[in-house]
């Protein structure tokens, strides 16, 4: 956040505007924002304007305010937890919501009432922005804190062997610490909404009851960031026309990616750079069909479920997740079909396996492989609810006006005899110019180009990982941005995985990309040259380790996007080798510095 | 000269002997392309950048450059090489290259589709079966080209032999080659090399050389800049025919361009060649056009300057006067197919290869025949200058497992081939050569089939008909030579040209201009109708042609203006 000058609140008593600055001080955006809205309804209550109320003191207000924390990677939970905040608002309470890693860790011992809502990345880490909290509550530093009452809501996918693990772990730590929990903490999967509605209500009702002394009622008045008008949202989706689809990878390719070009004219949404599009996918017709043959069901038959009535085919086609499938539709599914294959899969030490089946099936291949009967309704009721699907950004307003571009690997692979593919991916690839696609913006506020733009930027980005780099290079350009530019790139061959290889000589030329290195993994070895390892961008930086180490001295701001299975933890390690290498450091204090700058917001991940 | 130099004679000056950037242009992974001006001199080492013409737009919608690679040309005078570098060929061919050998039409080998990562170590992989590449291409003198005619077995091999002595004698001698390709120690001090006989900048254009013994005139010998025709009598060479300023490149609709046969302007012995190859070589060093690389060749030297000019230019250096020339005869520039026992009792065998390519297609898999061959056969292989291929010098008891072997791969087409299917030749054209209108090579096939079917209409399945294709007008497969010649301007469009004789030595007529092929066939067909009527005994199809009086009279030629200037 830039500086401003210190205010001088004129009607303010003594160093009340301290106060006031001490309390802001590592606010997010959002939750200023959500505070100014606040202070204006306090305002529009109380009637024309007269010496205005202060602030209740810190302490005072520690105790008769509701902390929420949020942990966020790609929005899910900040999205709860500001629906939390929202009904804990209308309740009448006074509510702080506030980003992990601009909670101050300090204020944790006075706390009173807490709520962490936070979902689990990689292999059972936390999201980017709470690892500092994380670490802070875990580690030996953590204080007692016999007065604090709290819940977490965990947000995670059942997929994972490690579901919900730092949910989990929050929650077992602070009662450790001598916290009382409130309410169970929640797990909600895919289908957040499954488990954070009862648990938001369950949390806002012990809210009520904790809090004896409320402020006075305030409605707070809606304000957002970005002008982006209530209006098109993750619920409501705007119908954008499509431009352009096009393959971007040679016809050789073993990899189909596309670049999509969408318009959001007249939708007023906007966007920067590190924001990730959400698109609603439909599921294939063919694929409906399928699961309605298979099941012998009548794809006409009204189905009522969660208060909506569709048809079958209604639910499958847009109401239901039929490419990826959910532990409870297993354990659903093995309950009816007896298949004993199945059951034994649920036992808890199977759980890789269990991830493996996950992993490679669909809805469909549990049907051929396992049948069993299911009535329309009861399908439609335990299929999990269709979720949109991310994608990051590989544009800058700046320079495509209305349009916003994506860049998607269109996945499909044949098992079990037949051929299977993505969701989204496959719904935006068959997509032609001028169809609707329904979207919304997902802000990611840690993934920004720097606000300084003296400020070098390292972007490491290979497959579809480079998207939000064409974003940040357009961005750069277009403002002039005096940093330099480093993108490391890699893919499968040279000749026909090169993403976007006309624009990076492009920009190379005109001088807004100053660096290009590249990992081209399986162009082959030369026969004179010994069969050499595949190379990869993680050997890329460590070759360049002593300019890498230059920049980031220099201040330069670190990205990674792009595969996080492995991708973003071996670019990890070999961030960590650099270092130690021409930093001198031992493994822990590379780590510690690494922390660092993710605290500092210069080393940024956008990973999936 | 007021003109000044065109930029390729700068970036040769400034390229320290051929060196330029390529280095760092191989190195560069950004791109699959290098430099421009690199990429000139690349040719001198014997590789072109193409890009497969093909995909050109697909990919530049996929926002990917050109699918660049990289021909490569080996020089390989007299065209001969043996079975072990016939297998170390055919491996590169599959193991850095498009799969498949392109035997040209000056009895070499191209390989395409090298991709820039692997172009150092193709190269290298080349010189490894002791051939190389340098001079293949570029401002230099070419690969020396000989008659491949197999029933003068020891003439064949004399013409071979000095086909390579003069390639020897005319290479450039910048250390470079070995420097870029083969690892060789860096010349530390560029400025102490030289080129004695091309200097810094080399020629002002291709140059080439080609040797003829009569009575076959298999490679063009009036298509040379310099072509020498073997006087052989009773076994006994005695010297050379000199032949000076053929070339058939032009360009279409520039009147100051055009195909020229090379003009007999006296005799030098065996032991006067290299010192006479080497003194033309001089003066068009010093005398050609390097201002308009479009008038650089010597037979615009010549046409600007004059022939007397020339010649006395040529002997003042020489500083003796050429005896004067004597008498030859030509009877054919086609090849003989089949076996065919040469002086020295060997047998040879002369495959029709159609375009020169071998690869393995459906029911041909000739690069897979060939390589069985080569496997076996104790003698050597021999290409033609008609992209053909010959097995040399085998033994009266290894002919049976050839024959099977050829059958069996399917390369025995020549035994059942219509007239024209033999001796048709095509240029490579699409998807490769940057310079192509039209398709040739590929389209070789398809109209083959159809002219087959008119000619069978008129009962002349087995007339002897020389057709030439070429994708532009630079006529790459000679087609200003050619009985029936096509001539691209434009996808499915060409110039249909006709008239020339049997044996290399006629140039023939443009006819119409710019036609598709429903126009090439209606207007072909009254022609073959009165061919199979009116022919006498023996008559070729363009010795018909041009006595019935059914060709147009030849087009004007003009000097441009900046050169009498
Ligand atoms: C492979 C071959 C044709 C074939 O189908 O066999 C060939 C192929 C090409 N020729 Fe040729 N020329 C080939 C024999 C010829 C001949 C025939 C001959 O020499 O007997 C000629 C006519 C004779 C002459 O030189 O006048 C010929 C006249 C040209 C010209 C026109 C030169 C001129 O002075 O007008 C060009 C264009 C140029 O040099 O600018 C050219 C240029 C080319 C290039 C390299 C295109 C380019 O410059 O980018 C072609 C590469 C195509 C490809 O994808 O492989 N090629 N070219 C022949 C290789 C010969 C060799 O092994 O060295
Ligand atoms: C913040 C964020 C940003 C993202 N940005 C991008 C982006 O810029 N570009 C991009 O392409 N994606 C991006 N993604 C991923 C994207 O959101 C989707 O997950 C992806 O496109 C797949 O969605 P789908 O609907 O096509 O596939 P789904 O229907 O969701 O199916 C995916 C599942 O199919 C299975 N599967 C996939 N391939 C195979 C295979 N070969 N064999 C067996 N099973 C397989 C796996 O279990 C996988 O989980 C991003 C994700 C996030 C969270
Ligand atoms: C790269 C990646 C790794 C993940 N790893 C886990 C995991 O180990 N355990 C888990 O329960 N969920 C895991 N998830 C699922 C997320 O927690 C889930 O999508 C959640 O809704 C994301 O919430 P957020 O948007 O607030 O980050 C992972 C998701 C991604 C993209
Ligand atoms: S004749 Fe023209 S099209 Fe054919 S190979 Fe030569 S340059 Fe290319």
């Amino acid at each position: 956040m830039p500086a401003l000058p210190a205010p001088s609140f004129a009607p303010l008593p003594g160093d009340a505007s301290a106060d006031i600055l001490r309390l802001l001080e590592g606010l997010d955006a959002p939750t200023l924002w959500w505070v100014s809205g606040y202070a204006a309804a306090l305002a529009h209550s109380a009637g024309p304007p007269r010496t205005v109320a202060l602030l209740p003191q810190r302490d005072a207000g520690a105790q008769e305010r509701v902390t929420i924390i949020y942990g966020s990677q790609t929005g899910n939970a900040r999205r709860v937890a500001e629906r939390l905040a929202q009904a804990v608002e209308r309740a009448g309470l006074a509510v702080r919501l506030i980003r992990a890693d601009a909670y101050p860790q300090r204020e944790l011992k006075t706390e009173r009432l807490l709520y962490i809502v936070i979902s689990t990345q990689g292999e059972g880490d936390p999201p980017d922005d709470a690892r500092g909290l994380v670490d802070f509550i875990a580690g030996k530093r953590a204080p007692t804190l016999p007065d604090l009452k709290f819940a977490v809501l965990g947000l995670g996918d059942s997929s994972y062997p490690l579901f919900c693990a730092i949910g989990r772990r929050l929650d077992a730590r602070l009662v450790e610490l001598g916290a009382q929990r409130m309410v169970a903490a929640g797990e909600a999967d895919v289908d957040v909404e499954t488990i954070a509605e009862p648990w938001i209500d369950a949390a806002l009702a012990q809210a009520r009851d904790a809090l004896t002394t409320a402020l006075p009622r305030a409605n707070v008045t809606p304000l957002h960031p970005h002008a982006a008008p209530a209006e098109w949202s993750r619920e409501n989706p705007f119908a954008a026309e499509l431009l352009v689809n096009q393959r971007i990878t040679a016809r050789d390719s073993s990899r189909a990616v596309h670049h999509f070009e969408l318009s959001l004219e007249g939708s007023g949404l906007t966007y920067e750079p590190g924001d990730a599009l959400g698109v609603w996918p439909t599921n294939a017709s063919a694929l409906v069909d399928s699961v309605i043959q298979a099941l012998r069901l009548d794809g006409d038959e009204p189905v009522a479920c969660a208060g909506e009535t569709h048809s079958v085919r209604t639910w499958l086609g847009s109401r239901r997740e039929l490419t990826k499938l959910s532990r409870p539709f297993i354990a659903a599914h093995a309950a009816r079909s007896r298949a004993d294959d199945l059951n034994r899969l649920l036992a808890p030490d199977r759980s890789t396996d269990l991830a493996g089946l996950l992993a490679s099936h669909q809805v469909i291949d549990l049907l051929h492989a396992f049948p069993a009967a299911w009535t329309a309704g009861e399908l439609v009721a335990a299929l999990r609810p269709l979720a949109p699907r991310l994608y990051s950004i590989a544009s800058s307003r700046k320079a495509v006006g209305d349009e916003v571009h994506l860049t998607v690997a269109d996945i499909g692979w044949d098992a079990f005899g037949i051929s299977h593919a993505g969701a989204a991916s496959s719904f935006l690839a068959s997509r032609g110019d001028g169809a609707r696609v329904p979207v919304f913006v997902e802000p990611n506020e840690r993934f920004r180009v720097p606000a300084d733009g003296s400020t070098d930027v390292i972007m490491i980005g290979p497959g579809t990982g480079v998207a939000p780099f064409r974003g940040f290079v357009q961005e750069r350009r277009e403002t002039a941005a005096r940093g330099r530019n480093w993108l490391l790139f890699g893919n499968r061959h040279s000749q026909s995985d090169f993403l976007y290889q006309t624009e990076w000589q492009a920009a190379l030329r005109d001088g807004s990309l100053h660096r290009l290195d590249l990992a081209f993994s399986r162009d082959e070895a030369i026969a004179q040259i010994p069969r050499t390892r595949k190379t990869y961008v993680q050997d890329r930086l460590r070759e360049n380790g002593r300019s890498l180490f230059e920049w980031l001295d220099n201040g330069a701001h670190l990205y990674v996007c792009g595969d996080a299975t492995r991708m973003a933890k071996d670019v990890h390690a070999a961030l960590v080798d650099v270092f130690s290498t021409h930093g001198g450091l031992d493994g822990e204090s590379a780590e510690a510095r690494l922390s660092d700058l993710i605290q500092q917001g210069r080393y940024a991940r956008d990973v999936y | 000269m007021t003109v000044s130099p065109s930029h390729l004679e700068s970036v040769k000056a400034a390229s320290h002997f051929l060196r330029g950037g390529i280095v760092e242009g191989l190195a560069d992974p950004v791109t699959g392309a290098i430099d421009d001006d690199d990429g000139k001199l690349l040719k001198f080492h014997g590789s072109y950048q193409q890009d497969d013409r093909d995909l050109r737009e697909e990919r530049r919608q996929q926002k990917l450059e050109p699918a660049f690679s990289f021909m490569i040309r080996a020089r390989l005078p007299g065209g001969v090489l043996t079975p072990a570098q016939w297998l170390g060929f055919d491996a590169i061919a599959r193991e850095h290259a498009n799969g498949t050998l392109r035997i040209t039409s000056r009895q070499t080998f191209q390989w395409h589709g090298v991709i820039k990562r692997k172009l150092k170590p193709t190269i290298a992989a080349i010189n490894a079966t002791l051939i190389d590449t340098l001079a293949a291409c570029g401002d230099v003198n070419r690969t020396v080209v000989s008659s491949a005619n197999p029933l003068q077995s020891s003439a064949h091999r004399m013409a071979s032999d000095w086909a390579a002595r003069l390639s020897e004698h005319l290479l450039p001698n910048t250390r470079a080659y070995h420097e870029i390709w083969l690892d060789g120690e860096k010349v530390v001090d560029t400025a102490q090399e030289s080129e004695p006989l091309y200097g810094p900048t080399y020629l002002p254009r291709k140059f080439k050389i080609g040797l003829a013994i009569p009575p076959t005139n298999d490679i063009d010998v009036f298509a040379q800049d310099l072509g020498l025709i073997a006087i052989i009598e009773n076994g006994q060479l005695l010297g050379f025919n000199v032949a000076v300023g053929g070339g058939m490149g032009a360009t279409h609709g520039d009147p100051t361009t055009w195909p020229r046969l090379g003009d007999v302007i006296g005799f030098v012995p065996p032991d006067r060649l290299l010192e006479l190859a080497t003194t033309v070589i001089t003066v068009q060093r010093d005398f050609g056009n390097r201002a308009e690389r479009q008038y650089a060749r010597l037979k615009y030297t010549i046409e600007h300057r004059g022939l007397a000019w020339f010649t006395a230019e040529l002997e003042r250096r020489l500083g003796f006067p050429l005896e004067p020339a004597r008498p030859f005869a030509f009877d054919t520039n086609g090849d003989r197919y089949g076996w065919i026992q040469g002086d020295d009792g060997h047998w040879h065998l002369t495959l029709h290869i159609a375009a020169g390519r071998v690869a393995d297609t459906p029911g041909q898999p000739w690069l897979t025949g060939l390589r069985e061959i080569a496997r076996m056969h104790r003698g050597e292989f021999r290409l033609t200058c008609n992209q053909n291929l010959i097995i040399a010098g085998v033994a009266s008891d290894q002919r049976a497992r050839i024959d099977a072997l050829v059958a069996h791969h399917a390369l025995d087409g020549y035994l059942t081939q219509s007239g024209i299917r033999r001796h048709a030749l095509a240029c490579v054209a699409l998807p490769t050569c940057g310079l192509a209108m039209a398709e040739a090579e590929r389209y070789l096939p398809d109209v083959l089939s159809k002219l087959e079917a008119q000619l069978a209409r008129h009962g002349l399945t087995d007339a002897p008909i020389g057709l030439r294709l070429s994708g532009c007008p630079n006529g790459c497969s000679r087609p200003y030579l050619g009985e029936i010649a096509l001539v691209g301007r434009a996808p499915g469009r060409y110039d249909l040209r006709l008239g020339a004789d049997f044996s290399g030595q006629r140039l023939n007529r443009l006819l119409r201009q710019n036609i598709d092929e429903a126009t090439i066939l209606e207007t072909l067909e009254p022609l073959f109708g009165r061919y199979a009527r009116e022919r006498t005994t023996g008559e070729a199809f363009g010795d018909f042609l041009l006595r019935s009086d059914l060709l147009p009279s030849e087009a004007p030629r003009t000097i441009p203006a900046t050169v009498i200037a």
